[in-house]
């Protein structure tokens, strides 16, 4: 009792602003958490084990873990090169670059899909050559796999470019004078000491491409087993079966809260 | 000074925030007359008080409603009519977890019972509006070049159909077990293994065909009255489904007046000539 005493005192007492930074973080923390345990302590019901092993529930885990690792993969193939090329290089247009690089993070993924879709459906400027050789993009698991790709990979980008760029200038030029050529220079010295936030940025884009909705219902469909990840699931089961629903959600909250903790584990060591 | 500063910043935090948290819920009605002789002089005559009406409304409705919507509201001065037009599976889940709807009109009697049972709609009170049957309908070009409904079975050719859980997906799948029945077996089975992706709403189908994404959809008839472009494969009486929509007000709705005022409109002449404008049959 003496000690909520003291607390108060401390944080209300004369001659003290604490109160000004708590109250405010207080009622954002409590809107966020809320929610969150609302839902976690309605979905802990006694069929929560039999709805999460459900067949639809199993299915969607199964493609959500699978596209998003593949795109993961991708990512960090193709995303590596092009950050480092972003963080050490100079050219002209770069900032415009960086700009559309950018770009997929705060756009509404309901746009991604229907310019993927755009693009590469049957009629697209891309999709409607990729149809008459007998390639057809929309509605396949492909399909959902780019959806994620569109709006995942730019978090890879941004986190490793800036992993580049901190990189010590004087360290890259003494390897030079050592002797070292470029391919060296990357994979000697580069990746080794950015490896932190390169890892970070891949668990960002894995943690975003298996929450990625909006892009997908729009270019993918839903199809179960082929198109219906985990978020997909989660929306239609909302309407049939809430507590399919409710049992991905907290699935979905458990992973997520994982893969983050790697993430924070990282960046700590980083510094 | 910079104490008092702060002071009113977080004070403005908090009434913004309170502010924003009344706003979703709708005003209730009994309030406004209370509030509207403050304003006024005693001896002008009292203009309506602002009320909102909110109808959720199966997706296929979109068209037909906005438009009756609109003409309510006009008819109504002072009445705003607010749509939610989704799949009705959706909208009966919705009202479930508390949205406030005034009126909800289903494009299926399931979810209305569902509600029914749940209390949310008064036993008995919901009446058919009108029917609707379904149709095949093909993006204009037609590149699957599908010419009958055992087509439908063609190999490699790419259906969209709406989800079992949304009306339209569960009749169209009651119209493939009478097809089924008549054209032979397995032309069902053969029919679903073509389906690429079972859609949230009816309007998600139309569009997959319209953007020629899919080769075929089964929707409303209705729904190729908005959007005429499309092609169309008839679905003879016999191996169709007839859905019938009941409308019906919440019993949680504060505007019951208007509520049940925008049900008659929707029966009357001029509401069901709309509906039948929009290519639904109307039931008066």
């Amino acid at each position: 009792m003496n000690k909520l005493r003291e607390f108060f005192r401390q944080v209300f007492g004369e001659g003290t602003s604490k109160w000004i930074f708590l109250l405010p973080s207080l009622i954002l923390l409590l809107f966020f958490a809320l929610p969150l345990t609302a839902l976690i302590y309605r979905a802990i019901a006694p069929d929560f084990f039999a709805n999460t092993l459900s067949k639809q529930a199993f299915q969607a885990l199964k493609l959500s873990l699978v596209t998003s690792s593949i795109t993961t993969l991708i990512t960090v193939v193709l995303g590596t090169p092009l950050a480092y090329l972003l963080a050490r290089w100079k050219f002209r247009f770069k900032a415009w670059l960086e700009l559309i690089l950018d770009l997929p993070i705060v756009l509404p993924p309901s746009v991604a899909g229907l310019a993927l879709l755009i693009a590469f459906g049957r009629r697209g400027l891309i999709g409607a050559f990729l149809s008459n050789i007998g390639f057809s993009i929309p509605f396949t698991t492909t399909a959902v796999i780019m959806a994620q790709l569109f709006v995942a990979a730019p978090l890879y980008i941004r986190s490793a470019r800036i992993g580049f760029a901190h990189v010590d200038k004087q360290l890259e030029e003494s390897a030079y004078v050592e002797g070292a050529n470029q391919l060296q220079l990357f994979y000697e010295i580069m990746i080794p000491i950015a490896i932190r936030a390169l890892a970070s940025g891949a668990i960002l884009t894995w943690t975003r491409a298996l929450g990625e909705f909006g892009a997908t219902i729009l270019f993918a469909g839903n199809l179960e087993g082929v198109t219906q990840t985990m978020p997909i699931a989660i929306y239609i089961g909302f309407e049939r079966n809430l507590g399919v629903a409710m049992a991905l959600s907290v699935v979905l909250i458990l992973v997520s809260v994982i893969l983050l903790m790697i993430t924070k584990q990282l960046d700590k060591e980083e510094e | 000074m910079k104490r008092l500063l702060s002071l009113t910043l977080l004070l403005s935090i908090f009434l913004t925030a309170c502010g924003a948290a009344a706003t979703p819920t709708p005003a209730p009605a009994t309030e406004a007359p209370t509030l509207a002789p403050t304003d006024l002089p005693p001896t002008a005559t009292p203009k309506p008080a602002p009320q909102t009406l909110t109808v959720f409304s199966a997706a296929s409705l979109t068209d037909a409603f906005t438009e009756i919507g609109a003409a309510f509201d006009t008819a109504n001065p002072g009445v705003t009519t607010t749509f939610n037009f989704a799949g009705s599976q959706a909208l009966r889940t919705q009202i479930e977890e508390g949205a406030p709807a005034d009126v909800f009109a289903s494009a299926s009697g399931k979810e209305m019972e569902t509600l029914v049972t749940g209390s949310f709609v008064t036993k008995d009170v919901p009446q058919v509006f009108l029917t609707n049957k379904l149709v095949v309908i093909l993006p204009a070009d037609n590149p699957a070049a599908l010419e009958k409904l055992e087509d439908l079975a063609n190999p490699g050719i790419k259906v969209v159909l709406a989800a079992e859980e949304v009306p339209v997906g569960k009749y169209a799948r009651q119209a493939l077990d009478l097809m089924d029945a008549s054209f032979g077996t397995g032309f069902k089975d053969k029919v679903l293994a073509n389906v690429v992706s079972n859609e949230d709403n009816v309007k998600q189908v139309v569009a997959k065909v319209q953007l020629g994404e899919a080769d075929a959809g089964i929707v409303y008839v209705s729904d190729v009255v908005a959007a005429p472009e499309l092609k169309s494969i008839e679905i003879p009486t016999d191996l169709n489904v007839i859905a019938k929509y009941p409308i019906a007000p919440l019993v949680k709705s504060e505007n019951a007046d208007l509520a049940a005022k925008f049900i008659e409109y929707v029966l009357s002449a001029e509401g069901q000539a709309v509906l039948a404008r929009w290519g639904f049959s109307p039931v008066k």
